[in-house]
């Protein structure tokens, strides 16, 4: 019977059939600040061990400062957090990196750089962008306190099997457009929860031409189209990646691995219960409008009516989102003034989402009025971006360069936005509040956000 | 934990579609370390119209008095959608909500409210239709959860809803699920000794 990688990988990690759910080894399990303290107490609280901390391992990011390493820089509620994290991992004998280490960084922009998240496993952290692994052909998704305490325990999960969807995109990318763009488009198309239940594979000659650092975004924001997972299966581009990275294997291992990880491809006439297409040709650089992330547009496309929309639910959505972001439906996005930009997050702080910004920085000065923060994904990142000199290139053009974390991809440090603010951000939500109570957030790409900074508006990045 | 089998209770009506759970519970109230103490801060952005919980937004759904004790709360598609937080199950039990009747749920909020003795129950867009119209025309009237039959009963209404099987067991018999899976060491440490070198 022809297999699709999702099955591949879900039949060689049960443990156990119960009924219609099965027990599901975790290989990989990733923790943060801000979701293991619960967990971890719920464990004390019953004198239970964690089953496997070389499985663990452990970075501070949501909750720390981007311009300061203290733990106390944000106050005492988050240092108190970041204190139990590191008392939790002595205790257990979790492997942690905290501020100020040289592996330390976003969640899951550490996992893949350090080579920990390999082809094959299967990976949870409790945070909802873990589907960003599944680049790397995991099945990596996230869970909730409960699950994490869980997985503590018993390095397993209880799960049903998700519905499979197929999203290929087929052709090659045009200029100027980037991982960002496709995975706006994809969203756009199917809508903020058209995977729900799903896990997604993705597939297709634009895919298969990106880096790894690409696809991570892609499948970083699988959550954002309300897939459970998203993944693209291993070759060579990703093996070319892992190869001498820290925690892959190594030697004989890695010979075996390889041929393991070769094998990890959907078969010819494998099932998917949905598919979707899309043409890379035809995508556009990407701007959200609205304020849930399949409320996306073309850059030179007119902001929408909620009349456009016949479903009366998206009318609905439609009509809250032009009002909290007080936009006027036939006005292009090229005409609306932004005030603050951000580039960094899960989904794009990697060193080519910096090249990219610092290649269109690199043409300008940020425009009167404007605040632009360039915030890297890990300690790593930064090292790598000042050896290429690309913090000089921002920092000359008016952008501020800041140390390593999610930043104001969230805002849970000092890193957010005031009332009424409207942001150009690579982040990947643009819920009401999410970047500051009453603020404005626009996703772009890298690219588009500092082309964004030097105009003081959304500006076709392809013009640059 | 105790289980979970029926309740009866009033609701509240949110009618909207894709409430994420930065909504439910915002970024600046996540830097706890325990699960209680989040009720207070449930939708602050739609509840309070000033940052210290001061003053009540009077439109909100939640400060209307006619809602006032209400326990079940209405939603409409893709309730509890984006991040993965359970401070968003543990914020609605801690205000006093047991049950969510949406038209659809996220899958991480809807797996965090089922290890929360928190019941989410998916109806379809008409039924829903039909709980919203309900409450709207008597904002007292009692709405009847039953899981062991998997019905929602208003006034002369009756739906079923579906729920997977150890979800079901798990909200009935509030069982530890740790404990549960600790039982099946040997198939664990099994599955362990198999595995690629690499992994182990």
């Amino acid at each position: 019977m022809a297999l699709s990688l999702y099955d591949k990988i879900w039949q060689a990690h049960v443990v156990d059939q119960l009924g219609e759910d099965s027990l599901v080894y975790i290989d990989r399990h990733l923790i943060h600040e801000v979701t293991s303290p619960q967990a971890f107490a719920g464990l004390n609280e019953k004198n239970r061990k964690v089953r496997a901390p070389q499985k663990t391992f452990a970075t501070m990011d949501h909750s720390i400062s981007t311009r300061s390493l203290a733990l106390d820089a944000c106050g005492p509620d988050n240092q108190l957090q970041l204190q139990t994290l590191v008392k939790n991992c002595q205790q257990h004998n979790i492997e942690l990196f905290p501020v100020g280490h040289q592996k330390q960084g976003i969640v899951h922009v550490i996992g893949p750089e350090l080579g920990i998240i390999q082809p094959g496993m299967t990976v949870v952290c409790g945070d909802s962008h873990t589907a960003t692994h599944g680049a790397f052909g995991a099945l990596a998704f996230g869970i909730g306190t409960s699950q994490v305490e869980h997985v503590l325990a018993t390095q397993t999960l209880k799960q049903s099997k998700a519905k499979s969807m197929l999203v290929r995109v087929d052709s090659s990318l045009p200029t100027g457009i980037t991982a960002k763009d496709i995975i706006l488009a994809i969203i756009g198309k199917i809508g903020h929860a058209g995977a729900t239940g799903h896990v997604i594979e993705y597939a297709g000659q634009a895919i298969q031409a990106l880096s790894m650092e690409e696809r991570m975004t892609i499948c970083n924001m699988s959550i954002e189209a309300g897939a459970k997972a998203g993944f693209i299966a291993p070759d060579e581009t990703t093996f070319a990646y892992l190869k001498g990275r820290e925690y892959a294997p190594q030697g004989e291992q890695w010979q075996q691995a390889i041929a393991y990880w070769q094998t990890l491809k959907s078969d010819e006439g494998a099932h998917f219960d949905t598919i979707v297409t899309l043409n890379a040709q035809d995508i556009s650089p990407q701007v959200t409008w609205g304020t849930n992330p399949g409320q996306v547009i073309g850059v030179n496309s007119p902001i929408p009516a909620p009349q456009d929309f016949s479903d009366p639910i998206e009318r609905e959505s439609a009509i809250k989102a032009l009002k909290y972001m007080d936009l006027t439906p036939g006005v292009k996005l090229t005409d609306v003034a932004i005030n603050n930009v951000f580039i960094g997050s899960c989904t794009n702080s990697r060193i080519e989402d910096l090249r990219a910004a610092a290649q269109i920085a690199k043409k300008g000065k940020v425009a009167a009025g404007v605040t632009a923060i360039v915030v890297p994904g890990s300690v790593k990142v930064k090292q790598q971006a000042e050896q290429e000199n690309l913090h000089t290139i921002f920092i000359e053009a008016g952008f501020e360069w800041r140390l390593p974390g999610c930043s104001m991809c969230l805002g849970m440090n000092d890193d957010i936005l005031k009332q009424g603010d409207r942001c150009a951000s690579t982040s990947n939500r643009n819920f009401e509040g999410r970047q500051g109570r009453g603020a404005r957030t626009h996703l772009v790409s890298p690219a588009m956000a500092a082309a964004a900074a030097l105009k003081g508006h959304f500006a076709d990045v392809r013009e640059f | 934990m105790s289980g979970f089998t029926a309740h009866v209770g009033t609701a509240a009506p949110l009618d909207q579609a894709n409430v994420d759970t930065d909504q439910i519970i915002p970024k600046q109230f996540l830097t706890g370390v325990t699960r209680t103490g989040y009720g207070k801060h449930l939708f602050h952005d739609w509840r309070y119209l000033d940052l210290h919980e001061q003053q009540p937004n009077p439109e909100f759904v939640l400060n209307q008095p006619q809602h006032k004790g209400a326990s079940i709360l209405l939603a409409r598609e893709n309730f509890g959608c984006g991040s993965s937080r359970e401070h968003a199950p543990w914020a609605l039990d801690d205000f006093g909500f047991k049950v969510v009747i949406a038209t659809s749920f996220a899958d991480i909020f809807y797996a965090n409210c089922i290890n929360n003795q928190l019941l989410p129950i998916a109806l379809k867009s008409a039924q829903m239709d039909e709980l919203f119209n309900a409450v709207a025309a008597d904002p007292s009237v009692q709405i009847a959860v039953d899981l062991t039959q998997q019905s929602v009963k208003v006034n002369q209404h009756q739906f079923h809803f579906d729920i997977a099987e150890h979800h079901k067991g798990n909200l009935l018999k509030g069982l530890d699920a740790i404990g549960q899976t600790l039982e099946l060491e040997d198939k664990i440490l099994q599955f362990e000794q198999n595995a690629f070198s690499w992994l182990r």
